[in-house]
Parts: structure tokens; C-alpha cells; sequence
């Protein structure tokens, strides 16, 4: 890692940081990289998660406003320049409130949810390559680690459900596990389809094996990425995240209007955690799309220079596809949705999967 | 062969992406929004808010206690109590409006054959204790006298119709 940082720093700090290194080489000895090490990962830790913080509290911001443009409304503009400080007071406010714990819960797992929905979310942004050099942990199977990673944040739901003692909150908590479970079949499948053709299951060879082929060669590597080739999976995958999230028109374990849902009994900083908890599921599914779909950090044609940049734009983009289809469809009835997933999203899948596999063994294979 | 065409277009996401463009579209229309402390709606002259007794140019008050209102209040929100006065003329003693109860239907103000009690277009108040919105005699003239100017002109845009 000490490589990387020779690279990201800026020329004129390296002295600096040479120096450094030597010194602390002089004072610790044989403990010196593993204290290096231990550092740097925290460094990089604390990269990632602090500015998700404030992005998921503008996100919630920039929510509001759009489903309030879409319908005909302004939404928040009150707190401070266009309602720019709304997030600040709408946290500060969260941390004032008492965290009530209703009497017949189970304390303790009534507290540990919060943290169980929103650590796994956090969790999953290590294996998220931002560049070919910038990612926390470099796995080779970073994909298996998401997928494994990404379906415990259902604990968190299904205990919430559970430990509040309460009737809404426990239905809530179980539509959303049959709801996860369900759509993790036809993602996981989506899945395989992208590792088939991408031949690697570390997601930074996955974008580079997006950034190759006939358009690529031809300057146009939008074209190249695996939405275009894979459409069906696109499709399906983009569909079965809004599902993962539970997000509208999916958002059956809250349904405000029926069952407030799994948090129904909680206030303050344990609801805020909830909040944080699907926002940052939310970015990560975009993340996550945006990789394996739409080529990550690639730029969309060759005469622009690759950058995270085009990440954090594919990413926004898909964000704000998420609001769109949250102020658009009302929300599923609950065999719909259990019906989409079983009835069409696996077959579609599993048809897609033995075209794509035929397709490789033909000798019009595209991904060679 | 309808229902290839529908499983095509169920396919296709045909519906969605017409709703979603309904939505997009309605993102850069004109917002209708109107943002209350600094912009109002348009207030009809029949508007019934706060309510205010009157009292005739000369100062008399114009409540005679029939008490019709007493009567036809569905919330049963007015009190009255009434007693002979010294010159003769029968007068109220106790007039009050529980706004807490009170609907604004304004079935007071239709069934006052003095026009005494009012709703005005007030509508901007507020109580700060629970007490705050029982309306006394005392209160209701005072409403009564401080729009007065505005109450007479609404009145006066309704007569034709009445």
C-alpha cells in the first residue's frame, strides 16, 4: 500500500511522506508495517464511511425534493439556503428523542437491529472498487462477499420485527424476509449470468472486462458494458434491487398506509439507524448496478479519460432512478410481488442464463 | 394473439415507462405550491373563521338573546344566558363560543335574525392553554369591534344573494 500512496499523493508531499516512513522504520523496526498497515486500512475505513454519512443525509434531502418536483410540489426550502441545512435539523432532532423501548421487548435485540440492518450496508462498500487503485480491500471473490454480505442486513429487519413485540412490526418483518429471500434468487442468478461472461468474480475485473470489446474498440464503450449484452439481467437485477432495498413500489415490510412495518416501535437515534440503514443499502445497490452493469469507473465513450468520477455520476443517476420510480408506482399488493419474483424474474433468469451459456459456446462469443 | 401483444408490452415495461414519463414531465412543470406566511390563497367573502358579535353604528349591541343559535349549533358550542336589562330590552348576560367545539358551519351566523353573530375571515389565531379558545361575551364583542369595517363589507357583497 505504500506503492498506492506514492501514487495518489500529490508530487510535492512524497519527500514528506518518505521521510516519514523512515522514521517511523528508525522507531518501531520489525513493527513498523504492520503499524503502517493497520493505519492505512483505518485511513481508508473512515474515506468511505464518514462522507457516506453526509451523502445518505443529503440523499434523504435530495429525495424529498425530488418526489416533491414530481409532484408539483417544492419540497423542503425552509431550513437555511433552499433547505440545504434540512438533513442537519432533521438529525438533530432524531438525536434529541428519547429511544423509547416498549415493555415486553426484548432489550437487547431490540437495540442490536438498528446496528444489525445497518452495519452489513456499510460492510459491503470494502470490495467496492472506486478506480483500479482505490478500493479498501482488494478480494478476489468480492462478489460472493457482497452477495453473502449484503443478505445479512435482512437480520436486522426480521429481529426488529421480532424483539418489538408487536403485531405490525412482526408482519413487517416477515414480508420482508419471504420479500428478500425471494428476490436474492433472481439477483444471485443475474448474478452468475455477469460471472459467466465476465469470467472473474472480483468486481475490479468485472469492469475492466466491460471496458473490452467490439465498441470499446470503436469508441463507444457505453456499448461494450454488460446492460446492452445482457439486457434481460439489467432489467431484472435494477427490479430485484429496488426489491432488495424495500423500497417503493416494493416497500411492503413498511407500507406506511397498512402496517407502518419492522420499525413501527421505534424512535430517535434506533430509528435514524433504520433511516441510515436503507439509504446507505440504497447507494450501495446503485453501486453496485452501476459496477457490474454499467462499467464502474469506465468512461462511457474513449476520447474521455476513465475516472471515479463516472462512478459517483452512475451512481447518482441510478439514485435518482430510485426516486423516480418511488414518486411513479404505487406499491405492489403482496402476492404480486411474491409473483414476480417466483414467476417471472427466475425463469427469465434461468432462460437468459442457458442463452448466455450457448451464446459462449458458439462461435459468435462476444466475451472472448 | 391480444394477449401476445400483452405479454410483449408486460415485457417491454410498456406501462411503466408511460407512468415514469407522466412523473418526469411533472418534474419541470410549474410548481403550484403556494408558501403560506409569505403568499395566500384568495379568501371568498363567505369565508367563515373566527366568529365576532356586532353591534349596531349607534354602539348597541345587536344580540337580542333569541337564542336561535343556542339552538341550532350542531356542536352545541354557544352558551347562553340571558336577563332583562334596565331599560326594558331583553340582553344576554353570558355569551360563549367554545371554539374547541365549534365546526364552522355557520349555521350561528344563517340563523341570527340580527346578523349579531358573525364568523369573520379570520383565521389566524391560537390558543396556548386549553382555556384559550372559550370565547367570552366580552371577547366575541371585542372581535366584533375590531372588524367590524371588514365584516360590513362582506356582508354587504352577500346581501343580494340572501
Amino acid at each position: 500500500m505504500v506503492e498506492t500512496l506514492q501514487q495518489l499523493l500529490p508530487g510535492f508531499l512524497i519527500p514528506y511522506f518518505n521521510m516519514l516512513m523512515q522514521l517511523g522504520q528508525d522507531f518501531f523496526g520489525a513493527l513498523w508495517p504492520d503499524i503502517v498497515t493497520v493505519v492505512w486500512t483505518v485511513i481508508k475505513v473512515m474515506l468511505i464511511i464518514l462522507p457516506l454519512l453526509g451523502i445518505v443525509a443529503y440523499t434523504t434531502f435530495w429525495e424529498r425534493k425530488v418526489i416533491g418536483w414530481m409532484q408539483v410540489r417544492i419540497g423542503p426550502n425552509r431550513v437555511g439556503p433552499w433547505g440545504l441545512i434540512q438533513p442537519l435539523a432533521d438529525g438533530l432532532k432524531l438525536m434529541l428523542k428519547e429511544v423509547v423501548i416498549p415493555s415486553g421487548a426484548d432489550q437487547v435485540v431490540f437495540l442490536l437491529a438498528p446496528v444489525l440492518a445497518f452495519g452489513p450496508a456499510l460492510v459491503a462498500w470494502a470490495v467496492i472498487p472506486f478506480n483500479d487503485v482505490m478500493i479498501v480491500a482488494n478480494v478476489n471473490a468480492s462478489l460472493l462477499y457482497i452477495l453473502a454480505v449484503t443478505s445479512m442486513g435482512v437480520y436486522g429487519i426480521i429481529l426488529a420485527g421480532w424483539a418489538s413485540n408487536s403485531k405490525y412490526a412482526f408482519l413487517g418483518g416477515m414480508r420482508s424476509a419471504a420479500q428478500l429471500i425471494s428476490y436474492e434468487v433472481a439477483m444471485g442468478l443475474a448474478l452468475v449470468v455477469v460471472v459467466m461472461v465476465s469470467n472473474s468474480l472480483n468486481l475490479g475485473d468485472i469492469v475492466k472486462a466491460q471496458g473490452q470489446g467490439r465498441f470499446a474498440d470503436m469508441g463507444l464503450t457505453f456499448l461494450s458494458w454488460n446492460w446492452l449484452c445482457l439486457l434481460p439481467m439489467f432489467v431484472v437485477y435494477v427490479v430485484s434491487s429496488v426489491a432488495e432495498t424495500n423500497r417503493a413500489p416494493f416497500d411492503m415490510a413498511e407500507g406506511e398506509s397498512e402496517i407502518v412495518g419492522y420499525h413501527v416501535e421505534y424512535s430517535g437515534m434506533a430509528f435514524a439507524v433504520f433511516q441510515l440503514a436503507e439509504y446507505s443499502a440504497m447507494l450501495m445497490c446503485s453501486t453496485l448496478i452501476s459496477t457490474l452493469f454499467l462499467g464502474g469507473w469506465l468512461s462511457p465513450v474513449s476520447f474521455l479519460p476513465d475516472s471515479i468520477f463516472w462512478l459517483f455520476a452512475k451512481i447518482g443517476a441510478f439514485v435518482f432512478f430510485f426516486f423516480w420510480i418511488r414518486a411513479t408506482f404505487p406499491r405492489y399488493r403482496y402476492d404480486q410481488i411474491m409473483r414476480l419474483g417466483w414467476k417471472v424474474f427466475i425463469p427469465v433468469c434461468l432462460i437468459w442464463l442457458v442463452v448466455v451459456g450457448c451464446w459462449m459456446m458458439s462461435p459468435w462469443n462476444i466475451w472472448k | 394473439m391480444g394477449s401476445m401483444k400483452e405479454i410483449f408490452n408486460s415485457l417491454l415495461l410498456k406501462e411503466l415507462f408511460k407512468g415514469m414519463s407522466v412523473t418526469g414531465r411533472h418534474m419541470f412543470a410549474r410548481k403550484i405550491t403556494v408558501q403560506y406566511p409569505e403568499e395566500k390563497t384568495p379568501q371568498s367573502f363567505r369565508f367563515r373563521g373566527l366568529h365576532a358579535l356586532r353591534r349596531y353604528p349607534n354602539g348597541e349591541e345587536r344580540c337580542i338573546a333569541c337564542k336561535l343559535c343556542e339552538a341550532v349549533c350542531p356542536a352545541m358550542a354557544i352558551v347562553i344566558e340571558s336577563a332583562e336589562r334596565d331599560d326594558g330590552s331583553r340582553r344576554t348576560t353570558r355569551y360563549d363560543i367554545d371554539l374547541n367545539k365549534c365546526i364552522f358551519c355557520g349555521f350561528c351566523e344563517e340563523a341570527c335574525p340580527v346578523d349579531a353573530i358573525v364568523e369573520t375571515r379570520v383565521f389566524e389565531y391560537h390558543g396556548e392553554k386549553r382555556g384559550d379558545l372559550y370565547f367570552t361575551k366580552p371577547m366575541l364583542l371585542a372581535n366584533g369591534d375590531r372588524y367590524e369595517q371588514e365584516i360590513a363589507e362582506d356582508r354587504q357583497l352577500d346581501a343580494k344573494y340572501r
